[in-house]
């Protein structure tokens, strides 16, 4: 029997009754009235509350810990250090995740945990953090990954040497990870068929996901060595397998539940406290919280890679581009994992290109490691690659959607990386853009437009979960992919469908990690597609169920009933005459037929659709203070099929706005000594309402054939244009385009006085 | 250990009583001794919102006011914003029109949303916006909070 992978039933004539409309989130009336319960928000009986010291160094040997002093202070319970965690080798995934969550040898950034401590009270467990005697041997350090690729740059971990280096550079103690090359056809010859070639260095700063829930999470160890752990996570899975990696604790003795997830965006992807409780708790024999504050969250949970890329394209007088050469440093923090290689794979998958070099660098420094965020990696590069394009579009004269839609990939494209695509919607998303009352409109007097256009490939993955009918007819769901935001009523909605019942018959809840089989992170825009295909597929081994009841029930053939409507009907005249059985008939009898009835369904979910989408935003900026204030927004994107529009949407428009932050504002400030000056948010400054316009949107459906609805994942790609839209909005503003990140008002003043220098603005 | 005070708080209509140490917040008061955990802690420094409380009648940060002197002052929050079964305006139109996602920062919004909609019935777009510039929201870009709060202006005015 062929599986839904490979028969996802795909209808384009089917005629939806839920989806494609935006009914009330189920979990939205608990966030509403404040019972909606985030990881802060539970307490268990004689809970410990757990702390954590930090190092003030960004760089030195941890010589010395001595816990004697703090131990005594009343009500401390356990106080942890390197030696309560197993040693793994430096420089293995594992050796570096618990290093990650307590510093062994050395402290690679300012914020690295040192020790840990559980009490009866917070202000007990910070007097014992106070009386903890570290002593350090200050290193040098290093912030900037292209200083930290230097020949004498300060070495962070001697043991590592780049892997895919050549010659002496694969031999001596380094900081950079990796050198990645990735390409196709041969730019020298590209270059000399191009009638016009532009060269820029980009760079673009870290940024926080920014994420309003902070960490917290509850462990309880119990004497028989069950871990019972509660955390926001968008990883239960992986967070319990690290934990069975560095804990050395069976996995069937760890059970974490996921709380509601207060944003997460890849930043609730890498563990940090959850290793740190579990090991508190069997010491101190009792549950331990522990929450991050937000400068702990700013100082030592992942921000987003820096990058710097120096991108050389060239183009024929006709729009035609024939060549793109590249060389991009990505920072990592202190361990690899920046998934720096998304980049060089998705910076211009969109354009249909012969002749492409891209070199990549990941590269350790003095900072926090890096975590994911949406697309990682891709919006840093394409920053650079859509500002060259506009460069080109206006050396030759030509209109930018134009230009792009002159190089424009068609269902059949082999990618770079070997895909080949299935049908995509690059060119109707394009043509959609054209047509918007944003892009038809004329560009308001003192304003200026800029477009862009992001890619990302959408994934599948790993992924299981289950669905039972109960007695009553009504239908639960346990899903193993966390909800970032309203992925469980997409689920309702999608097995509502299937069923032919009303969604409000359908609830969706999120999965322990006992329930159900591996399932992979959340992120890589997954979630809808992957749960979604495991939902349909459980719907139809319920329908597939409920036949067989049917014809158990009428005591006809199993082949005599079909499903349509939600109801069992006798497939023809021939099999009887019977009155159609609703699920809630058939439900009712379930025990006088086979007991009940359930759907359950695990694969490694393959056939997500490519996203793609063009930003157009129009700016106003100040000549004076060299401010620059977003006046217009439009997304236009390929959903494939939006299941809930409404969602999508807020995809969209949440997306465009982290996008804004990370063009105009979002950037880590560190001094001389190497530590972070605006760990908070009044100097780390994310987009408030005022900010910001109304984000319009343009859902553009070209159906992706590999799943049962169509849809393709849209959590990444609207983040992937949005910085390169403004650059170029600024840029047709100032007479020069910036390229480096924020484009904030003293860099932005510095440009708009070099332009006039130039001449390419008018004076005053 | 310093002695603790005892104080003696209306929260959402019905009289609290608590023990607190001088330096605990408002905001932990009402999480870790009363256990009203709808009101959220983003920053504790006041820069997100997501804390938005009323106490007599005026919105804060609960994270910047300390337990104690809330003692004999009335304060509201998320909790008491519904009657019995029927939802505020303001939150049906947030679960109407999708003015959520994640849904940490909403408790935040709701009540300073209220706030506003008391002082000013029928605020512009752009009003709305400085209003709520104090509450920060990184999932939906502020679009969909916006037109819920606009649009349960318009039903509360009978618009």
């Amino acid at each position: 029997m062929s599986t839904i992978l490979e028969k996802p039933g795909f209808n384009p004539d089917r005629k939806y009754k839920i989806i494609g409309t935006s009914p009330v989130k189920h979990d939205g009336f608990d966030k509403v009235t404040g019972r909606a319960k985030f990881a802060a928000d539970a307490f268990l009986p004689g809970m410990l509350v757990g702390k954590v010291l930090r190092s003030p160094h960004p760089h030195a040997i941890l010589k010395r810990i001595d816990t004697t002093q703090a131990s005594k202070v009343p009500g401390v319970k356990a106080i942890i250090t390197r030696d309560d965690f197993p040693e793994i080798k430096q420089g293995t995934g594992g050796g570096d995740m618990t290093r990650l969550a307590m510093a062994r040898e050395k402290v690679y950034w300012e914020g690295h945990p040192v020790a840990a401590v559980a009490a009866t009270s917070e202000a007990a467990a910070k007097k014992a953090l106070k009386l903890i005697e570290v002593e350090y041997e200050v290193l040098p350090h290093v912030i900037d990954p292209v200083e930290a690729m230097k020949p004498d740059a300060p070495i962070l971990h001697e043991y590592m040497r780049t892997k895919g280096a050549k010659g002496p550079d694969a031999e001596r103690p380094t900081n950079v990870v990796e050198r990645h090359e990735l390409g196709i056809g041969d730019v020298d010859k590209g270059f000399a068929e191009a009638d016009f070639i532009v060269e820029g260095t980009f760079d673009t700063k870290p940024m926080h996901q920014g994420y309003i829930e902070l960490q917290s999470c509850v462990a309880n160890y119990s004497e028989d060595g069950q871990v019972d752990l509660w955390c926001c996570t968008q990883a239960p899975w992986v967070y319990r397998d690290r934990l069975t990696e560095i804990l050395k604790i069976d996995s069937s003795k760890i059970r974490i539940q996921q709380s509601e997830l207060g944003g997460g965006f890849g930043g609730k992807t890498t563990f940090y406290l959850e290793p740190l409780s579990v090991v508190l708790s069997r010491k101190a024999k009792c549950a331990v919280k522990m929450t991050l504050t937000r400068v702990e969250v700013m100082r030592a949970t992942g921000p987003v890679s820096g990058t710097q890329s120096t991108i050389k394209m060239g183009c024929k007088k006709d729009g035609t581009i024939v060549a793109v050469d590249s060389k991009l440093v990505f920072q990592t923090g202190p361990y690899t994992g920046s998934a720096f290689t998304n980049a060089p794979q998705a910076m211009l998958t969109r354009y249909d290109l012969k002749h492409v070099r891209t070199i990549s660098y990941e590269v350790v420094s003095n900072r926090p490691k890096v975590s994911s965020f949406r697309a990682p990696c891709v919006p840093q590069v394409i920053f650079g690659v859509e500002g060259l394009i506009d460069e080109l579009a206006t050396k030759i004269g030509m209109d930018p959607l134009e230009m792009r839609l002159k190089n424009a990939i068609v269902e059949g494209h082999k990618t770079i990386y070997g895909e080949t695509f299935n049908r995509i919607g690059f060119v109707e998303t394009l043509e959609a853009a054209k047509a918007c009352d944003h892009y038809r409109a004329p560009v308001p007097k003192g304003q200026a437009r800029g477009i862009a256009c992001g890619f990302w490939f959408n994934r599948g993955g790993e992924t299981a979960g289950s669905m039972n009918l109960a007695p009553d007819g009504t239908v639960t769901i346990t899903l193993g992919t966390a909800d970032v935001a309203g992925s469980r009523m997409s689920m309702a909605m999608m097995a509502a469908e299937e069923l032919g019942i009303p969604v409000d018959r359908v609830r969706a809840v999120l999965a322990d990690t006992h329930s159900l089989g591996y399932n992979r992170v959340t992120a890589g825009s997954r979630t809808t597609f992957s749960s979604g295909i495991i939902v349909v597929d459980s719907a139809r081994k319920i329908i597939t169920e409920l036949c067989r009841r049917a014809a158990k029930i009428w005591n006809v053939p199993e082949e005599g009933v079909v499903f349509e409507d939600g109801v069992c009907r006798p497939a023809s005249s021939n099999v009887g005459e019977f009155e159609p059985l609703s699920i809630k008939e058939i439900a009712h009898k379930t025990t006088y037929t086979m007991g009940s009835i359930s759907g359950h369904s695990e694969m490694n979910v393959t056939g997500a659709g490519p996203g793609f989408a063009v930003h157009i935003v129009d700016v106003e900026v100040d000549k004076e203070t060299g401010l620059t204030s977003v006046k217009r927004y439009t997304i236009i994107e390929d959903a494939g099929k939006a299941i809930s529009p409404a969602q999508v949407e807020g995809q969209f428009q949440g997306a465009a706005v982290q996008g804004i932050g990370w063009a105009l504002n979002e950037e880590y400030v560190y001094g001389a000594d190497g530590r972070l000056q605006n760990p908070g948010f009044l100097d780390y400054r994310m987009p408030v309402a005022s900010d910001v316009p109304m984000i319009d949107t343009v859902i553009v459906e070209v159906p992706n054939p590999k799943h049962p609805f169509g849809l393709r994942g849209v959590g990444e790609v609207p983040l992937t244009p949005a910085m390169a839209a403004i650059g170029n909005a600024i840029g047709h503003a100032i007479g020069i385009r910036p390229r480096s990140l924020p484009m904030s008002p003293p860099k932005v003043l510095a440009i708009i006085e070099e332009a006039r220098a130039r001449g390419v603005l008018p004076a005053g | 250990m310093s002695k603790k005070h005892h104080i003696t708080t209306i929260v959402n209509g019905d009289e609290y009583e608590a023990l607190c140490e001088t330096r605990q917040s408002l905001l932990d008061v009402l999480r870790d001794e009363l256990r009203l955990t709808g009101t959220k802690e983003g920053c504790a420094t006041g820069d997100c919102g997501a804390c938005s409380v009323m106490m007599d009648g005026r919105l804060v940060c609960s994270c910047l006011v300390l337990a104690v002197e809330a003692d004999g002052k009335s304060v509201d929050t998320i909790e008491g914003m519904a009657s019995g079964d029927e939802l505020h305006p303001l939150q049906s139109k947030f679960l109407e029109l999708n003015g959520l996602q994640c849904g940490i920062c909403t408790p935040g919004f709701l009540i300073a949303a209220r706030a506003l909609l008391e002082r000013n019935p029928d605020p512009t777009e752009s009003e709305a916006r400085y209003w709520l510039a104090g509450n920060l929201c990184r999932c939906t870009g502020y679009d969909k909070i916006i037109r819920a709060v606009l649009s349960a202006a318009a039903e509360m005015r009978g618009a």
